[in-house]
């Protein structure tokens, strides 16, 4: 209640059209209780709108709608929007909608004095009256033009047609063909419906259509001013509004690994969060399919399902040419965990294909789903478009908690100059951009990959050459050497270089250990001849003391005995020898 | 569906040259008024019983407009003889609605 009433304090009552992205460019819808003015070219889609309008009127507002037709009768009108899964015969049979067809021939009037419009307004009021409407759509009023003569009655009748349905405060639209030149709508009508005007328009831009809305003006209430790309897919007119982008999905902090455990360990360890867009870009032959490959058949091995949207190679191409990085596709998509989708991206408008991968993704139900590239579904100069219409599909995706990998090409010239600008546009919308190079180098041509950036988690700044080969994707350490990065076999050869000499230092420590040991040795020897020599010498002295004493007992006992035999007693002799001895 | 059928033919020697007509007119205004006078005068003059006259006032009988697709007040729908051929206005203009009718001034 306290909505309702701020609502018509600040601004007019508006009638939600429940057309997702309409509402939120007007700010809630078109102006209740009066027209607006829907226009634009043949086959550009009013009628969609305005029966849109109508069917969620009745459906999801209570609010009962009168459809009067001019050009397309009731059962065309039916089987047309049976397309967009509206079942019109049912609400007709509720009460809920009523059809009305306006026919008139030319050929067949006869004008003859004056008349006015009064059986119009008697069959509309009947119409309204019968179901009590609130809604009411005239699609296209301007056939009057052709069919009737007089066109200054038909002005007049128009206008107090317009003024009626405001009286009788009915929310209308009311659509017109779109003039040649400025003109806004053919004949004019724009001249009576001044409250809310609303432009189609369907470009065609290298043989792809795009349709765009935009409002032109709505009388007393702020309103986007843009074009917004539109579609019209199965479930309905769809607007994308990038103001649609409310940012209010929930997050998840469950991390999903890639498949390769190094380019994990990049990302803190753990990969990618789950329901976050990654980014993989570089020029051609740098292997983002690759990583995109690998990513899906790690998703399929956790027993997930996977969706790929391919726009350059054909299924069958993608299976066959992942076999030979050591990735088979195959077994997942017989046991129905993985949907490879294949389509030219000229095939249909970026809306279509947005249409299309939004259908997929919503019976499929996947965790993980890749587009390869991205950069394939628009034109390089028309990124205006591709990045609400992006914005939209990471939306969804988040929103569903899906894990979207996007890879994108960067043409070559770019990659030279500048390859982060070219994304500039589109990688704000990603979490993790992994930006994958060519070094060439020495006659060699290595990839090189690094995070660029990771929302959310620490990451690694290291540049790592990517190496695809028959045993898989793998990541190693680049050589860091000087002042350049070597990779490949440049990488490979000064990795040798660098073995071959540490060996050679290792084999000069031993041989200096080697020698040092001999020297001790020879040292230790020498002391043992010193030792052995000096031992020998002190013997020598030892036995020639003995000698000199021995030979000096000798001496006195010669001299004793002489002395004994001069003095002539044996026993004395006999003391004097067991002393000395 | 207030003004009954006028009958003013009998003749049913000449039942090919019998004329239906259907006038639908919005309640009594200048120019309903005007349409149903002028009608009666021409058919007199013109097709005299050799036509049969129902008025239909559609504020009355709103539901019928959509039957004979009428939008302009009063308009004149020539049932028979076929094809169905459709005057607008309020049959002022007396030779216009004769060539409407494919009547030839002559009665013919």
């Amino acid at each position: 209640m306290k909505k309702k009433l701020s609502e018509g304090l600040s601004a007019l009552v508006k009638a939600a059209t429940g057309i997702d992205g309409l509402d939120e460019i007007t700010g809630g819808g078109l102006p209740t209780g009066r027209p607006t003015l829907v226009c634009g070219s043949a086959g550009c889609g009013k009628t969609m709108l305005a029966m849109e309008f109508l069917v969620r009127g009745a459906t999801e507002f209570d609010e009962p709608g009168v459809f009067m037709m001019f050009e397309e009768n009731a059962a065309e009108l039916t089987a047309n929007v049976r397309s967009l899964g509206f079942d019109l015969e049912g609400l007709i049979s509720e009460k809920k909608i009523v059809l009305d067809y306006v026919h008139i021939e030319r050929s067949e009037i006869e004008e003859t004095g004056e008349y006015d419009l009064e059986g119009l307004f008697i069959r509309l009021g009947h119409a309204i009256d019968s179901i009590g409407a609130k809604r009411v759509v005239l699609d296209t009023i301007e056939a009057l033009f052709a069919g009737l003569p007089n066109q200054a009655v038909l002005r007049a009748e128009l206008r107090r047609l317009f003024r009626w349905l405001k009286d009788r405060g009915m929310t209308a639209v009311i659509t017109g063909e779109k003039g040649d030149g400025n003109a806004i709508t053919r004949y004019g009508l724009e001249e009576y419906v001044a409250d809310c005007v609303i432009i189609l328009d369907q470009r065609i831009r290298e043989q792809v259509s795009t349709r765009r809305l935009r409002v032109l003006k709505y009388r007393g209430t702020a309103h986007g001013m843009n074009e917004y790309p539109f579609l019209i897919s199965p479930h309905g007119f769809s607007v994308l509004p990038i103001t649609s982008l409310l940012l209010e999905h929930g997050v998840s902090t469950k991390r999903v690994p890639t498949g390769i455990e190094r380019l994990d360990e990049m990302l803190g360890g753990q990969g990618v969060f789950q329901g976050s867009s990654v980014l993989v870009s570089g020029s051609s032959g740098t292997g983002k399919s690759s990583i995109a490959a690998k990513f899906i058949e790690t998703a399929c091995k956790r027993g997930e399902r996977a969706l790929f949207f391919a726009y350059e190679e054909s299924a069958a191409q993608i299976v066959r040419n992942m076999r030979s990085v050591d990735i088979d596709l195959q077994p997942w998509i017989d046991r129905g965990l993985l949907q490879i989708h294949s389509s030219r991206p000229t095939l249909q408008g970026l809306e279509q294909h947005l249409v299309l991968m939004h259908d997929a993704v919503q019976s499929f139900r996947p965790t993980v789903v890749v587009v390869d590239p991205i950069s394939n579904l628009t034109l390089a100069d028309d990124d205006s478009e591709v990045k609400p219409t992006l914005m939209r599909l990471i939306d969804f995706l988040k929103k569903e908690q899906i894990t979207a990998v996007f890879t994108s090409l960067i043409t070559s010239g770019d990659a030279v100059s500048a390859p982060e600008d070219t994304l500039l546009g589109v990688s704000s919308l990603m979490d993790t951009w992994l930006l994958l190079r060519n070094v060439e180098f020495t006659g060699e041509r290595n990839r090189t990959i690094f995070v660029r950036k990771s929302r959310g988690m620490a990451h690694s700044n290291q540049v790592r050459e990517f190496i695809l080969s028959d045993r898989g994707i793998d990541l190693v350490d680049v050589y860091l050497g000087g002042d350049r990065v070597l990779t490949g076999s440049a990488r490979v050869a000064q990795e040798a270089q660098e073995r071959d000499a540490a060996t050679l230092r290792g084999e000069d420590h031993e041989r200096k250990l080697r020698q040092l040991d001999s020297k001790r040795k020879a040292i230790e020897a020498q002391i043992a001849a010193l030792q052995a020599e000096a031992e020998a010498d002190s013997e020598e002295v030892h036995f020639a003391i003995a000698q000199e004493l021995l030979q000096q007992k000798a001496t006195h006992r010669n001299a004793d005995a002489m002395k004994h035999q001069r003095s002539g007693s044996t026993e004395q002799l006999e003391d004097v020898v067991e002393t000395t001895a | 569906m207030t003004a009954p059928a006028v009958h003013a033919s009998d003749d049913e020697n000449t039942p090919e040259l019998a004329f239906q007509l259907r006038l639908y007119i919005a309640g009594q205004t200048v120019k309903s008024v005007a349409a149903i006078a002028n009608l009666k005068r021409i058919c007199e003059t013109h097709l005299a019983r050799r036509y049969s006259i129902e008025v239909i006032d559609l504020t009355e009988a709103p539901h019928l407009a959509v039957r004979d697709q009428i939008l302009a007040i009063p308009t004149l729908v020539r049932r028979l003889p076929a094809p169905i051929k459709k005057i607008i206005g309020d049959l002022s203009n007396e030779e216009r609605v004769l060539i409407g009718l494919d009547i030839h001034s002559d009665g013919v």
